[in-house]
């Protein structure tokens, strides 16, 4: 228990530097942003009950909106995030396992649970982030248009640090 | 009451998130500008609405005051005509040309739907948008002085920053004569009828009653609006500046109908003018 809670603790600050020091800095014209951080969300142990999740999750939420100077859009985004691991978990996941502490990764899901897993989670993200920095459905075609590739670019760079970090059935947090 | 705590359990991930999310959303319109400045302001179209029914009753209230008003303006453009009118025209040698020298200044006339004098921040709505030609940025006057600038617009009302309102600054000339020019801001004060000119140079002469005049240094204002006159000189605020206090013409209390002035020639002198930073 204790390994998890350090394994994650590590990854938290790992994807938060990346983010605020790299990624940032990294971008198409405003158009597409890469969001990687939401691993960060997407990875914690299945079992842990709701209320700690969004908790969780606004935390990292609002330690990115520190950087970005966003108060609250990140928070926002990643708690309709929270929301929706929590429905993806109860439709996909069978109960015994819903209430072990074992990380949903590439490895251990699989890759089409896991690219599903990741592929939804990162437009809904997505969608909540971008909607409400715009803050106005006028304009919708260019906003869709940073969800879409913004998405794509997220998703890439997931899929990239889930092969680098890649473990096959084996129960250690990657 | 069982049957209430097990919905709530079983439903807890949703009511976890709404309340989460709202607390988050709330986090963005407290925090970010934009957002803010979008959800809130009375140009947003069912408020402004609403404020124009309101206002259709209200106006009758004033309707003796405005037609007063207008009778005075009518009167003052009565007595300028025959001025022109009286003077013989054969006698004049150099006659300008309209088509070539056109006014820089378009009027566009609109009715007061909201408006405040009692807070610390006054802002005014009015029921011309975007639509009319009205965009943020342009100076709005009354038959006898300013009123402010416009602040956001939509298709429909704008928001006007009212005078009476701590960020508003309008450049204002001392005389017609333009010999000394300082900025109007309504400063400290708390009440709608008075103001301050401030940044007055120290060797410049002034006496209680003198008329104060827009400068027309910046695209808002044309020059030589009547803007107040002055009840108070002589302010020292240290250094080599003063202020005044000055009793203004506008009638902010009363405000029924505005005048959005429309500089075209803005665009031009802004391009102009920001050519001076960029040159690096």
């Amino acid at each position: 228990m204790a390994k998890i809670i350090i394994f994650n603790i590590i990854r938290y600050v790992i994807l938060i530097i990346v983010q605020v020091a790299l990624l940032k800095n990294i971008g198409y014209y405003n158009m597409a942003v890469a969001f990687p951080y939401v691993l960060i969300i997407l990875l914690l142990p299945i079992g842990i009950s709701n209320f700690v999740l969004f908790v969780l999750a606004l935390l990292t939420g609002l330690s990115i909106d520190a950087f970005y100077d966003s108060i609250g859009i990140h928070a926002a985004a990643c708690v309709a995030l929270a929301f929706f691991r929590i429905f993806f978990h109860n439709i996909t996941i069978e109960l015994d396992d819903q209430a072990s502490f074992i990380t949903p990764s590439w490895g251990i899901m699989g890759f089409k649970w896991f690219s599903t897993y990741i592929l939804f989670g990162v437009i809904i993200h997505h969608l909540i982030l971008f909607l409400i920095e715009a803050f106005t459905f006028s304009n919708f075609i260019q906003t869709l248009m940073s969800i879409i590739l913004s998405s794509l670019f997220t998703i890439l760079i997931i899929l990239v640090i889930s092969l680098l970090t890649y473990q096959k059935k084996s129960r250690i947090i990657n | 009451m069982k049957n209430l705590w097990l919905f709530l359990v079983r439903y807890n991930s949703v009511f976890w998130f709404i309340l989460f999310f709202v607390f988050s959303l709330v986090l963005v319109i407290n925090n970010n500008q934009y957002q803010r400045s979008s959800f809130v302001n009375s140009s947003n179209i069912v408020v402004g609405s609403f404020y124009t029914k309101v206002n259709s009753w209200k106006e009758y209230m004033h309707l003796t005051e405005v037609n007063k008003d207008l009778l005075d303006e009518n009167a003052l453009l009565r007595y300028q005509l025959q001025q022109v009118t009286g003077n013989d025209t054969s006698k004049l040698t150099a006659l300008s040309d309209s088509i070539e020298n056109p006014s820089n200044y378009d009027f566009i006339v609109a009715s007061v739907v909201n408006n405040s004098v009692h807070l610390k921040k006054n802002y005014i709505t009015v029921n011309k948008g975007s639509l009319d030609g009205i965009e943020k940025d342009m100076g709005v006057i009354t038959s006898n002085g300013v009123v402010g600038t416009v602040m956001h617009v939509s298709n429909h009302f704008s928001t006007v920053k009212s005078l009476l309102h701590p960020d508003t600054k309008i450049s204002v000339s001392i005389d017609s004569t333009a010999s000394a020019f300082g900025s109007l801001v309504w400063g400290e004060n708390t009440e709608p009828r008075f103001a301050m000119v401030r940044d007055i140079p120290n060797h410049v002469k002034l006496y209680v009653g003198q008329p104060i005049y827009t400068s027309g240094y910046s695209t808002k204002f044309p020059k030589g609006i009547k803007v107040g006159y002055i009840v108070q000189t002589d302010i020292v605020t240290g250094g080599s500046f003063k202020d005044v206090r000055i009793l203004l013409t506008t009638k902010f209390e009363k405000l029924t109908h505005v005048y959005i002035v429309k500089d075209k020639l803005a665009q031009e002198k802004i391009e102009l003018e920001s050519l001076n930073d960029n040159n690096g």
